[in-house]
Parts: structure tokens; sequence; C-alpha cells
């Protein structure tokens, strides 16, 4: 339990996907214009990851890994070559999945979030979810844990960058560096900021 | 035709730069930029990868139902990828580890993405290869330039050949520690756009708000 606890401090303050590895930069500097609609992509961000990180932990334990299909009478074989190839399928079926249910049963959840879901599919926040999973070799309670946390991260960090950018807009901004400069030069000292949290342990 | 190719493979150099003007692929940019060797394998990777998904694309693109096609993209893009990972893999391990989750990244690099769908979709396979080298070496372009400034102020050398020698090897140069750290690359690739936009002023973009100058009464 302490360890999922700081697992998830980790993931969302220290590991920030958007902060410290620059995960879903192209729509993190794109869609943080506005702070309700940088909440709106952050829940949906939240959300899919939550379902990926977990899902894609299955995949690979179930299917892909060496000795995974040993119950299906092929105890050597090793698919982790496909691994991108099924990750980035998973994904894109379960947002479009996410998207037909929350237009069927839950509407008004659709009308706010639905406008996001497509563009999430080739989001790198997702894809660098399950890849970190991979790659950290996590089970699947620090899957869910991760999933859940990192997502959450992204979301704290998109909508802080939003509240900067709107008040950034009355300010007298040198014109070379109006918009997209000025923009990255904010990420990179809020990435400063984030990067003091890396002392902390729990 | 020729000047039409041509004008696909400069343009997005500077003009219509990937990263400084349309945004894309700023993903994986930043975060394999602190050495020269490695973010010269990444924009050579992602220059292939881009070159070959806008052909093969533009190639099935009578054929793809358009409700489908980002998930047929997204397979053409993931093979392409894996062949590149498991290349990577078997001769430039080292580079590959450094690398690691990045180079599946490739496959949400908004570059590929992009230039699939806006231009491989209406255009015919070989101009959509030429369009896709010329966009990997913008982004390449943009990735060399902020590894060069990292690398060299960062830990004084360049492709792992010392220019600077460190005060640690008992040289002279006192390297800065934070441009090997994440933030300085959001700082030089701002402070880059501001010089491609001060070369070329009408990419600026406009203002949301005039400032007010104060007139005298």
């Amino acid at each position: 339990m302490e360890g999922l606890l700081s697992l998830a401090v980790k993931a969302v303050f220290v590991e920030n996907l958007a902060l410290s590895f620059f995960l879903g930069m192209c729509t993190f500097i794109a869609v943080s214009k506005k702070i309700s609609t940088a909440i709106g992509l952050g829940v949906s961000v939240m959300v899919v990851q939550a379902i990926t990180v977990p899902a894609n932990n299955l995949i690979l334990n179930g299917l892909l890994k060496p000795g995974a299909l040993a119950w299906a009478g092929f105890p050597d074989v090793d698919l982790t070559f496909l691994g991108l190839i099924s990750y980035i399928g998973m994904i894109a079926a379960i947002v479009q999945i996410l998207e037909m249910f929350l237009d069927k049963y839950i509407p008004a959840l659709y009308n706010a979030l639905g406008i996001f879901l497509p563009l999430i599919t080739v989001n790198c926040a997702i894809m660098g979810g399950s890849l970190f999973m991979v790659e950290r070799d996590y089970n699947f309670p620090e899957a869910v844990t991760y999933g859940i946390s990192s997502g959450f991260g992204w979301a704290l960090a998109i909508t802080a960058m939003a509240g900067v950018r709107e008040k950034l807009k009355y300010s007298d901004v040198p014109a070379g560096l109006q918009g997209l400069g000025i923009t990255f030069i904010t990420a990179g000292l809020m990435a400063m900021g984030f990067m003091s949290f890396s002392g902390v342990k729990l | 035709m020729a000047e039409t190719r041509r004008s696909y493979l400069v343009d997005p150099l500077v003009d219509n730069n990937p990263i400084t003007l349309q945004v894309l692929g700023i993903c994986s940019a930043l975060a394999v930029t602190s050495s020269l060797k490695v973010a010269f394998v990444m924009a050579l990777a992602v220059t292939l990868v881009t070159a070959f998904s806008s052909m093969f694309i533009s190639m099935l693109r009578n054929q793809i139902p358009s409700s489908i096609r980002i998930i047929v993209q997204m397979v053409i893009i993931a093979s392409l990828v894996i062949v590149v990972d498991q290349f990577l893999k078997a001769f430039l391990f080292d580079i590959s580890k450094t690398l690691s989750v990045f180079v599946g990244l490739i496959i949400t690099n908004c570059i590929v993405m992009g230039r699939a769908e806006a231009f491989a979709m209406k255009n015919p396979p070989i101009d959509s290869f030429v369009d896709g080298i010329g966009n990997g070496m913008g982004y390449g372009l943009i990735l060399m330039m902020v590894g060069v400034v990292r690398e060299l102020f960062g830990s004084g050398s360049l492709f792992g050949i010392t220019i600077f020698q460190t005060v640690n090897n008992g040289g002279w140069y006192v390297p800065n520690g934070l441009l090997l750290l994440p933030p300085s690359a959001f700082f030089i690739i701002g402070l880059f756009i501001w010089a491609f936009r001060t070369w070329k002023p009408e990419q600026v973009e406009e203002r949301d708000f005039k400032i007010q100058t104060a007139e005298a009464h």
C-alpha cells in the first residue's frame, strides 16, 4: 500500500508526464488557451489513461510476454515485438468504445468531452503511460495506480498552464515570442517548478 | 512539377517548419535532445517513418474508407515503427536504451499523423514521400539545433567528442548543468521560435488584445 502511494505521488509530481517527460505536448500547447477546455481535456485524458494502462498491462502479461501463451500450448513463444501495435490498437479501440458508450448512456458527459476523445488516440501521454508501464515492469495494482495518477498529473499540468495563459494574454510580449514562443518558455518555467518536487519521498 | 517537389522538400525547413509553426511533434523533440548523437538517430528514424508511412498511406488513399482511416493509418505507422525499433535494438542497442519509450512514441508523434492526414490522403505517393522527407528534415533541423546547444554548453562536447575541456577533466569550461535538464529544452525552443520569427516576420501570431498606448490629454 505504501509502495502504491509513493508511486502515485511520484507519477503526479516528480515524474509528471507533461512537464518532465514532455508527453502530450502537442495538445498541451494547442488546447491550453482556456481553463474550461483544458479541464475537459485533462479529465478525458485521466479517464482514458486509467483504463488503457491496466488494459495494456493485461495484454502484456496475458498474451505477449515470453511464456505468457503457455495456457494455449505455446510455452516458448515471445510476442513482445508486437507490443507497439497491440498497445496502440488497444488505445484506439478503447477510445472508440468509450465514445460510443458515453454517447449512448451519459450524453451530458459526451457533450462535454466528446470533441476531445478523438484527439486522445494520438496523445503521446496515453501511449507513453503504457510504454512506461511496460518498461518499468509494473504489476496489475501498480498499473492501475500509475494510470490514474499519471493522468491526474497531466490534467493538473494542463489546467495550470491554461491558468497562466489566460493571464498572459493581457501582457506585453515581444512580437516574435507572441503565442507559441512565450508558451514554450512558460512551460519551461513550470517544468522547473515541478522539478523542485524531485526531493520528495514518501 | 519538379519545382513543386522541391518546394515540398524545402518549405518545411523554415517557412512551414513542423515544430516552430505547425506545432507538431514537440512531444519527443524535447526529451531526446540532451545529446547530439541520440537526437540525430531520432531525427533519422522520424524522417524515415514519416516518409514511408506517407507513401504507403497515399498508395492506399483511394481504398481506405474515411470512417476507419485513423485506425488504418495507425496500423501502417505502427508497423513501420516496429521495424525501426527492432532495427535499433539489433544494431544500436546503447542508443535504443537511451531513447527508451521515445521510439515507440513515434507512432503518436503528431508529425507522422499530421502529414498523413493533411497531405498523404490527398496527394500521389511520390509527392507524399518527398513531403514526408521534407517534414522529417524540418523536425530534424530543430532537433539538431537544440541538440548542439544543449550538448555543447551542457557537457562541453559534440557527438561525444570533447570541444570544451570541462573543469572536472582538468580543463577550463564549467558546464551549465541546467542545459542537461528537461526545462532547458523549452527555453531553447522558445528562443529559436523567437529567432525564426524575427527573421520571418510574417510568421508572427496576432495578439488577442492590443496594448493601448497612453495618450496625452
